[in-house]
């Protein structure tokens, strides 16, 4: 997919200018917050079984090699396949591989993030092979040529009146004046749509939220049932996951499964969860003929043992983004690639490059509120910090922001002088807020003054009521 | 050989020394033992058990009526009526459904799963109950076929009381005796209440691509 994460500052302002997706936005900040909270409070075990999923990952990924070699040993031995990929191209060439092999044309997707980092859809249909969504949200932004703008609601920028037009479009066999001012009038035709496509597909190909090292298994979490029929119905699975999803027994995925809906969805635990285990048995009924899985590296060895360690647990809830100040505001394509809001702007730049991506990290306030709902306590904004000291020593940030943080710190680290200067400056902006107590431009700041005023200090430094207050 | 470049990867950025036999240890040990972690406290008595599964179970949008041995196929055939649905089921041949057969053959037209993607109406048998959150837990094979799960618009789960557990964390060591240590059925479906999205506005709306109705048969002991 295209980049667009370089020009972050103009995707934005034209993403607050949207009235559509401003609307559509409205339903993440009303949505999601409250019904995590209230997920969250409803089990006494929630906090302990955070820090108990949390640990679960920390082994996992300091026993990595170990676990993978596990787990395909298992996959083997119950008669599937490991394809291991280094970087997107291979695990690209790896999927086209078996799709030829099954001589497929119509491949069936249940959502899968990974699949939208390895750029498959549109890698597939220049290979011939069409690429089917099947998850709702998933199907609506294919039809209009679009990619998710949101880890687990991918359609979360459009409204239904949007989703209506689409359908007409594309459902040219229906009656074109039929009924469809309702959610639930829709969805039904998109359930008419693709059960065909489910029941004549030749691959389907589903994403992965663990991969258990114990028994060799898959699981995806799911509400729709998509990720099942596409599992289920064709004769070949295809399972693209990355190395980290990795636990180690099914009783630890239960502890992870348990903080994983509540901090999505605020579900208890979803509709679906599904383990799939090798290719279908001799005396099975139903259930496809191979087994694969894609295993993806595309750079996340790299970050082991680095700063960004941390980023390996998670889980994809996309809870960082629902409680997101600056995602709210924007969305999830301003950020300009596959993964929106702190998560994405912690992975972008590993995978695009800080060079591409820097705008990301530091579009953040540091409310802290990411971290303070991740289920996996993944510090992001520290991650977000570590990016923006990256940029900093690669020279990357604009010059007049390095000349001014250089000035910054060279008056911080002396303390007298820190002490007068800021004296100075808290007087000279109360004098000059007048009574409006505001400011409506400031030297430096002007960027940030031509979109709202400054309120101005009211009263002593931080260290004069200190030292008065003693 | 990318397998070999990432694994060596991974290896030399843990800062393990070349000797990973400990760690080799503690992996097998940790699989060998798999230790339940924390479980959520459930209630005191069996009823109160029961009750909790219930309302989990109606919570996630499912149905359950309390039935014996005996009225499971009178149970069947009345919710058919109630939701004006056909007198035809796609059934699992699982052999635990035999009763039910034999009591619903007069009334209903039970054929046998799986079915081709058409169906009104499936009925499967459920390996387990979870308290915790009203789950079912069924495994695929010839008896319980996966697909019968998805397909039909109305799906029939048997359960038996016996087989409702507290966690997610009981249903591994049943899985372990039957299949064997570290082996599964091809597909372990854990179900939820019936099939649903919130993909256009966030407005949740039952019966995506799976069933849109689901009916647990919870069978006294």
């Amino acid at each position: 997919m295209q980049i667009t994460s370089p020009g972050f500052k103009r995707n934005a302002t034209r993403a607050l200018g949207d009235e559509q997706l401003q609307k559509a936005l409205g339903h993440v900040r009303s949505n999601f917050i409250d019904k995590r909270a209230a997920a969250a409070a409803a089990l006494p075990e929630f906090e302990a079984l955070r820090d108990n999923a949390k640990a679960i990952k920390d082994h996992v990924l300091e026993n990595l090699d170990i676990y993978l070699e596990t787990f395909e040993e298992r996959v083997t031995a119950q008669g599937g396949n490991v394809h291991w990929a280094a970087t997107a191209s291979e695990a690209r060439g790896h999927i086209l591989d078996i799709c030829r092999k099954a001589g497929a044309r119509s491949v069936t997707k249940g959502k899968s993030m990974i699949t939208e980092e390895i750029g498959l859809n549109s890698f597939l249909e220049k290979s011939d092979i069409t690429p089917i969504e099947t998850d709702l949200g998933e199907y609506i932004i294919q039809l209009r040529g679009e990619h998710p703008s949101h880890i687990i609601a991918p359609a979360v920028h459009l409204n239904m009146d949007q989703v209506r037009d689409d359908f007409k479009k594309a459902h040219t066999h229906l009656d074109a004046n039929r009924a469809m001012d309702e959610p639930e009038i829709l969805l039904k035709e998109a359930r008419g749509v693709l059960r065909d496509r489910f029941l004549n597909a030749d691959v389907g190909i589903t994403g992965a939220n663990f991969l258990v090292a114990e028994t060799g298994s898959s699981i995806i979490v799911t509400n729709e049932g998509n990720g099942d029929l596409t599992q289920s119905l064709p004769k070949v699975h295809i399972v693209v996951a990355s190395i980290e999803k990795i636990v180690p027994t099914l009783e630890d995925m239960s502890q992870i499964m348990r903080v994983l809906a509540r901090s999505a969805t605020g579900q208890e635990m979803s509709v679906y969860t599904t383990l799939s285990s090798g290719p279908r048995r001799p005396e099975d009924p139903d259930g496809p003929e191979q087994y694969h899985v894609v295993l993806l590296d595309n750079g996340r060895s790299e970050m082991i043992g680095t700063e960004f360690q941390d980023m390996l647990r998670c889980i994809r809830c996309g809870a960082c983004m629902n409680h997101c100040p600056v995602y709210h505001a924007v969305g999830g394509h301003a950020y300009g690639w596959v993964y929106p809001g702190p998560m994405g702007s912690v992975l972008t730049p590993k995978f695009i490059g800080v060079d591409k991506a820097g705008h990301l990290p530091n579009a953040s306030t540091f409310c802290g509120r990411c971290e303070e709902v991740c289920p996996m306590r993944i510090p992001l904004p520290k991650m977000m910090r570590h990016w923006r000291e990256q940029e900093f020593e690669k020279h990357l940030s604009p010059p007049a922001q390095r000349r001014n943080l250089k000035l910054w710190a060279w008056v911080a680290k002396r303390p007298t002088l820190y002490r007068l200067a800021t004296r100075i400056a808290a007087r000279g902006m109360s004098v000059l807020g007048g009574r409006r107590h505001r400011l409506g431009w400031l030297p430096v700041a002007s960027a940030w003054t031509k979109h709202r005023d400054m309120p101005t200090p009211e009263g002593g430094t931080f260290m004069a009521q200190w030292k008065g207050k003693r | 050989m990318s397998r070999e470049f990432i694994l060596e990867r991974i290896k030399s950025r843990q800062k393990v020394d070349g000797d990973d036999s400990d760690r080799r240890r503690a992996v097998e040990k940790r699989i060998a033992e798999h230790a339940p972690g924390i479980l959520p406290a459930v209630p005191g008595t069996r009823v109160k058990r029961l009750k909790q599964f219930i309302d989990k179970a109606e919570a996630a949008q499912a149905s359950v009526s309390r039935v014996s041995e005996q009225s499971m196929g009178k149970a069947l055939v009345e919710w058919l009526r109630d939701h004006n649905l056909p007198a035809e089921v796609r059934m699992s041949p699982d052999k635990r459904l035999d009763g039910l057969r034999k009591q619903a053959e007069k009334k209903l037209t039970i054929k046998p799963a799986p079915g081709d993607g058409s169906d009104i109406v499936g009925v499967s048998h459920a390996e387990c109950g979870i308290v915790e959150t009203g789950t079912l837990a069924l495994t695929s094979g010839p008896d319980n076929p996966t697909t019968l799960n998805f397909l039909p618009e109305n799906h029939v789960v048997v359960l038996r009381e016996k087989d409702v557990v507290d966690h997610y964390e009981d249903i591994w060591p049943r899985l372990r005796k039957r299949f064997g240590e570290r082996k599964m059925p091809r597909t372990l479906n854990l179900v939820t209440g019936p099939s649903r999205s919130a993909d256009i506005e966030q407005t949740l709306i039952l019966g995506a691509h799976g069933p849109v109705r689901l009916h647990i048969l919870l069978v006294r002991d």
